[in-house]
């Protein structure tokens, strides 16, 4: 019996240790059985609506598309969620799914610390315990959101393992899950890791895109020509994507974080410079050296510093239906101090990297079409690194 | 009979877990060694990965010293051939699937075969995604030797009727490492796994001293050591091949 679930095309898959295989196959009984559920789905939408915010403004960028020159831009204002980013979504779903379970503790890994913020307050907000793991190079960076999350009531777990980032949040989240299974839902924050993960997180997400092409069609009442997003795992890139797939007319891309460079070793662009392999529970593309080591990844935003790309991306990449882009720290940090001062919003600087491809494909295009870029998240965080970047040295 | 039944055949099986490399190549080679002439019958060689996700700080550490020293998989297989020369016991590789996903596994595969390793352990490949592996494995004689984990209750029969070589006994909830005690209705695992099938039951994962040796002795066919082996290792360096020796020793006396 060879369980083929979990797969988009070759990649996906169920890598990871035996101890964990019964949460994962009852996690997923548990969501097939609660996502069509009416009750579920309906305090789902309540939570998306009166406590997150939900739906987010899909926002037309006049100064900015005056200024490009091009085509029309949108922005879907994933930032004006509560905790300030797309993380909520994902977070919302999934602790309302793990107390359906019987959970009564969430663990979770975080890189800027959105997602661990997001987490922690989904903890509070149904009274469950909450340990959130982050590398330590990533609390130096995101000193701000650890506060939060401690003041939300979480317990912030320090990785000092591998290169302190991500990738090492990541395995010791497994490794504690692993250790504690009973009571703990590990409500992983990206449309990655071993099956369902990828798919329960996706469809979490989808609520961006399928509230962008409702909000398009009342405004425009057209489909967009191309949507862009950021990507590290993928998760709102995905959710940007999910509802166009099927709209061929509409391009899907991807924006990757080239650090210093895809020609250089400091970079985190896994389709640009990675090739296929298995790591984190999935099959799918990650930055590794020729035996299969996990290449130390770098870049400016800690969300985006992951060696790996969620499956259904690399598959997205395989079939050719959406196009990942490599973008490096300075041409994010312009991006980032572009849209503050044409548009007055602050993006997050995972974001600011779609903001950037974005700047250089609307000039290229003609004024009646349409790029929708989503603000995966708000950039308040990033202020002081950005500052420390230009040169300048400011106090949180 | 194979090299591994072999090694299940004369009383209950120790075997010793070792990081390739940590600290260098040679220092594994003269462990190995001292494993074996202190009556380790298999000894299970750790390949080096960068993010081993199944293994608690100890061994995560041995897995570094040995990167930093430079270990490669190529440097591996040529290792295990200078050990083949004078070592008659089976050899088993334990590491992550990427180490042979990325390297090739046909050829991977084959130079497990060329050089004498009889067994291959990936913790991150659960049964659902064996068959990517266990063809190859199969065609090259080499044991894809599967887990079984307290949490794996239902599951435990389905495994065991696919088992080859030995199955291996997760002893307890989380990573590898050292624990005082160990809850784990363990008698109850084992006797599920023999139910489905004739492969030997060896337990791991937290055992460290002679008492918890024998007791797992009395449960089971084989017992595994890995970190208190590591933490040999990391105090003693170069020095610890005499150190493993008596250890082997004193874990291998207590299982009589």
């Amino acid at each position: 019996m060879t369980n083929k679930a979990g797969r988009f095309g070759i990649h996906g898959g169920q890598y990871i240790p035996e101890t964990l295989m019964n949460a994962v196959i009852e996690l997923e009984r548990a969501y097939n059985h609660f996502k069509d559920d009416e009750e579920f789905t309906r305090e789902l939408s309540e939570l998306f609506n009166e406590y997150a915010g939900r739906p987010s403004r899909l926002y037309f960028a006049r100064r900015m598309t005056e200024d490009l020159g091009g085509a029309k831009i949108y922005l879907k204002r994933e930032d004006l969620n509560h905790t300030g980013a797309h993380k909520i979504n994902n977070v919302l779903g999934q602790a309302l799914l793990a107390k359906k379970m019987g959970k009564t503790r969430l663990i979770a890994e975080t890189g800027a610390g959105q997602h661990g913020v997001a987490t922690a307050t989904a903890a509070a907000l149904m009274g469950m315990s909450c340990v959130v793991f982050m590398g330590i190079e990533d609390t130096k960076r995101q000193a701000l959101n650890v506060y939060r999350m401690r003041l939300l009531g979480a317990e912030v777990v320090p990785v000092k393992t591998g290169t302190g980032t991500l990738k090492d949040a990541v395995s010791e989240a497994f490794r504690e899950w692993t250790s504690r299974i009973d009571d703990t839902h590990y409500c992983l924050g990206s449309v990655m890791g071993p099956h369902p993960f990828p798919t329960i997180v996706r469809d979490f997400q989808a609520v961006i895109s399928r509230e962008i092409k409702a909000q398009l069609l009342e405004r425009e009442g057209r489909l967009p020509d191309a949507v862009i997003a950021c990507v590290g795992g993928g998760s709102n890139a995905i959710g940007s994507f999910w509802h166009f797939i099927g709209d061929e007319s509409v391009r899907l891309i991807g924006c990757e974080a080239a650090g210093r460079g895809i020609d250089t070793f400091e970079t985190a662009a896994t389709i640009a410079t990675g090739r296929l392999g298995i790591f984190h529970g999935m099959k799918s593309y990650f930055c590794q050296d020729e035996y299969g080591q996990i290449a130390p990844v770098y870049s400016i935003s800690a969300g985006l510093d992951y060696p790996g790309i969620g499956p259904e991306h690399a598959h997205l990449h395989d079939t050719g239906r959406a196009e990942y882009v490599p973008v490096t720290d300075e041409e994010a940090v312009c991006a980032f101090e572009y849209l503050s001062k044409t548009e007055g919003i602050i993006p997050a600087i995972e974001s600011a990297h779609a903001v950037s491809h974005a700047m250089k494909l609307a000039p290229t295009m003609s004024r009646d079409s349409i790029i929708v870029i989503t603000i995966s998240g708000r950039g308040d965080k990033d202020c002081a690194a950005i500052a420390r970047y230009r040169g300048e040295d400011i106090n949180e | 009979m194979n090299r591994i039944q072999e090694a299940f055949s004369h009383g209950k099986a120790f075997i010793p877990f070792i990081t390739c490399g940590d600290p260098d190549i040679n220092t594994t080679l003269e462990v190995v060694h001292e494993a074996v002439k202190n009556g380790a019958d298999l000894v299970e060689l750790g390949i080096p990965f960068s993010d081993p996700t199944a293994e608690g700080p100890v061994i995560q550490g041995a897995n570094l010293r040995a990167l930093e020293g430079g270990i490669t998989t190529d440097k591996v297989f040529a290792m295990v051939k200078a050990l083949r020369k004078n070592i008659k016991i089976p050899l088993v590789f334990m590491t992550y699937a990427n180490v042979v996903f990325s390297y090739g596994m046909e050829k991977f595969l084959t130079l497990c075969e060329e050089n004498g390793v009889d067994g291959l352990i990936l913790p991150d490949v659960p049964f659902e995604e064996k068959e990517e592996f266990a063809p190859l494995c199969r065609s090259h004689n080499v044991a894809l030797i599967s887990m079984v984990a307290p949490t794996s209750e239902d599951r435990i029969a389905m495994i065991s009727r696919e088992a080859e070589g030995f199955l291996y006994v997760v002893s307890s909830l989380g990573v590898t490492g050292t624990r005082k005690e160990i809850t784990t209705d363990l008698s109850a695992i084992v006797g599920a796994v023999r139910k489905n099938s004739e492969v030997p039951c060896a337990i791991g994962f937290g055992i460290s001293t002679p008492e918890q040796a024998r007791k797992m002795a009395d449960i089971a066919d084989g017992v595994i050591v890995g970190s208190a082996i590591i933490k040999l290792l990391a105090k003693y360096g170069k020095d610890s091949p005499r150190y493993v020796g008596e250890y082997v020793r004193s874990m291998k006396e207590a299982m009589h």
